[in-house]
């Protein structure tokens, strides 16, 4: 039988299957962070459980943590206290708020090696699909969820379907990983994915290096989709090999065989197969409130009665929030803040790419610039290749590691009415702060773009 | 859990698409560490607006939402449920539901419900012409009935049981402690323990 990527490492993890229930699966790495873990630590408690098995298990602190020297407020600080308390106690390793290997879950656990092909990976944030870009099956799960796997090392789910986007051609040189994922959603719509796990795949994807499948990956939860994937390969390979919880040795090799056994078989059906021109895409600008609702960046804000008729309710509702009207050129929207940061877009690569574009340039005055790298690693990696003073030279604020700007949990949030381009990955109504207007875009448009003061690529300036 | 076999009541004609868990519960509120206090920040933005319904005197003690397609997208965040159930909520119809809202939902005895879309445009219209409309759901039949309309709604057998029996999944699992243990003696030498 022709199995998936995604089945098979499905099949390798039931514990126990029975019909009519869901399968029983068991959970190879239980990433948590101090945000949805505090409600299950305490049903733990309660029901004098321990935690199974603490050495499969990651905490660290990211989505409430102040990215500056000011203190968190104090029910932020309790909830950071309670992270550490809850972990001392169930003994699971954790790395604090200085800790050098803290950062965004999404970013420190493959940065370890601890993320690897054919695991499977949950944790309680919606971006788990993250670590799917190495070939992990990784799918983010609720609080109750939480504590089921913290007390059983397992999770019961009902299988999911397959999906395949296939993305061939030569993607075109301005273009990112952002782009790519961008247009898939804006293709397939923020439902597009519901119920599947989607294998990306096709000579673009293979093209990538692992920063930018790790981006493609993160986003997949915005097509709705219960996990994204990509096959291990060389690339894979080479980024793993030496990180510190890669396979050493003859265990290197044993796994390199499993490892590459996973890919989808040739003849393999998928339940859902949507393929995409990598050389029509171009780099994207979100303008609504919701992943799926963008223009390329030569566009403009669109007409909502010329939509789809399912589409124009959301639109008028979305430009009534974001004060935009249609027709307006997406080159000509001014933006108050730029934010490079979060697990879709703060990795080494994408710091690299941004500090390319502003390298002996000014931020626009009266904008506010902030970047924000995944973890206190890629922190210290980007200041050893200097990146911190292209930045600060630059006008941008260089701060620590955390979700910060992604989702407004600490104080860097945006004030009402502000608009900001960033390279996160949800533009909803309010998710950098209250009022706020979010704009998705790649590293290389939103370092442009914080240098001419509204959209714009490299070549603008 | 509470079992939860029948929920009859008065509904909230939310209708909008694509709402996401960022609307239902912002997330300065998940700087809490307890399970309660969640109510205030349901809709918490939108219901600055007195014109939302939820501000709308007729639909007060509504224990159905009705909403568009792609309900509780976004974040895994199960405070979006908690908050929908302090403020008195029950179940949710819509057309679509995202998935992890769903499991959520179901592990708190919050009825997720999926009927079609000129089905759920029918009991909007019908709650927004009178506010005082019953609508039922019931686990049981797997129905939804109003006025002029009567659905089913799919859930899998597992998930109603889960429903109906409010049972707790922990313990159920741990009755299976011998078929874990027999698993992890077959995993992978190479696998990462945290250290």
């Amino acid at each position: 039988m022709f199995r998936t990527l995604s089945e098979k490492v499905w099949e390798r993890h039931v514990v126990r299957r029975a019909a009519g229930e869901p399968d029983l699966l068991y959970v190879d790495l239980h990433l948590v962070h101090e945000v949805t873990s505090p409600q299950a630590f305490e049903g733990l408690r309660l029901a004098k459980r321990p935690v199974r098995r603490p050495d499969l298990t990651l905490a660290t602190m990211d989505h409430n943590v102040p990215t500056n020297d000011e203190p968190a407020e104090d029910i932020s600080a309790r909830q950071i206290e309670a992270m550490a308390r809850n972990a001392r106690e169930f003994g699971i390793r954790c790395y604090p708020m200085g800790d050098p290997n803290q950062g965004i879950v999404h970013v420190i656990s493959p940065q370890l090696g601890l993320t690897q092909p054919g695991m499977t990976i949950v944790c309680g944030d919606s971006h788990t699909s993250t670590h799917g870009a190495l070939g992990a099956l990784a799918w983010g799960i609720g609080t109750s969820e939480i504590e089921h796997v913290l007390a059983t090392q397992t999770i019961a789910q009902t299988k999911p379907g397959t999906m395949a986007v296939t993305v061939d051609g030569l993607l075109p040189a301005d273009c990112a990983a952002k782009d790519v994922i961008l247009g898939i959603i804006a293709r397939i719509g923020t439902s597009g994915g519901t119920g599947n796990v989607i294998e990306y795949r096709g000579a673009a994807i293979r093209a990538l290096s692992m920063e930018g499948r790790l981006t493609i990956c993160n986003m997949s939860i915005e097509a709705g989709a219960r996990a994204g994937m990509v096959a291990a390969d060389d690339v894979t390979f080479s980024w793993l090999e030496g990180r510190p919880y890669a396979p050493k040795g003859a265990q290197w090799e044993r796994a390199l065989d499993d490892w590459r056994s996973l890919a989808t078989d040739a003849d393999a059906p998928f339940d859902r197969d949507v393929a995409i021109d990598a050389s029509t895409l171009r780099p994207y600008v979100t303008w609504g409130t919701n992943p799926a609702q963008s223009v390329t960046i030569d566009g403009a804000v669109p007409d909502p009665d010329a939509l789809p008729a399912d589409a124009r309710e959301s639109a008028h509702r979305a430009l009534r929030y974001q004060e935009l009207a249609p027709g307006t050129a997406v080159r000509d929207i001014a933006v108050d803040a730029v934010f490079i940061g979060s697990c879709t877009n703060a990795r080494l690569e994408d710091l690299r790419l941004a500090s390319e574009v502003v390298r002996g340039r000014k931020v626009r005055s009266g904008l506010r610039a902030l970047v924000v790298p995944g973890s206190m690693r890629v922190k210290a990696d980007a200041e050893r290749e200097g990146l911190d003073r292209i930045f600060l030279d630059a006008g941008f604020e260089w701060r620590d590691a955390g979700c910060s700007m992604c989702l407004g949990m600490n104080p860097d949030v945006l004030r009402p009415g502000e608009r900001c381009a960033s390279t996160s990955n949800r533009n909803f109504e309010g998710r950098q702060g209250p009022g706020g207007r979010t704009h998705l875009v790649s590293p290389t448009v939103a370092a442009a773009t914080a240098i001419a003061g509204h959209f714009a690529l490299p070549a603008d300036l | 859990m509470e079992p939860t076999r029948v929920v009859s009541g008065r509904a909230l004609p939310l209708g909008r698409a694509n709402v996401d868990t960022d609307q239902i519960i912002p997330s300065h509120w998940l700087k809490r560490i307890e399970r309660t206090g969640y109510a205030p920040g349901l809709f918490e933005a939108w219901r600055k607006d007195p014109s939302f319904v939820l501000n709308d005197d007729r639909y007060r003690g509504a224990n159905i939402l009705i909403a568009g397609a792609n309900f509780g997208g976004g974040s895994s965040r199960e405070h979006a449920v908690w908050a929908l159930q302090e403020a008195g909520f029950r179940a949710v119809i819509a057309p679509t539901i995202a998935d992890i809202f769903k499991s959520n939902a179901i592990k708190n005895g919050l009825i997720p419900v999926e009927l079609r879309a000129d089905t759920v445009s029918r009991l909007l219209a019908a709650v927004e012409a009178d506010a005082k409309t019953v609508i039922t759901v019931d686990v049981v039949l797997r129905t939804v009935a109003a006025p002029g309309v009567k659905a089913s709604f799919p859930l899998a057998g597992f998930l109603q049981t889960q429903l109906l029996e409010g049972l707790d999944e922990i313990a159920l699992t741990l009755r299976h402690e011998a078929d874990i243990a027999a698993f992890e003696t077959k995993r992978a030498e190479w696998l990462p323990r945290v250290r």
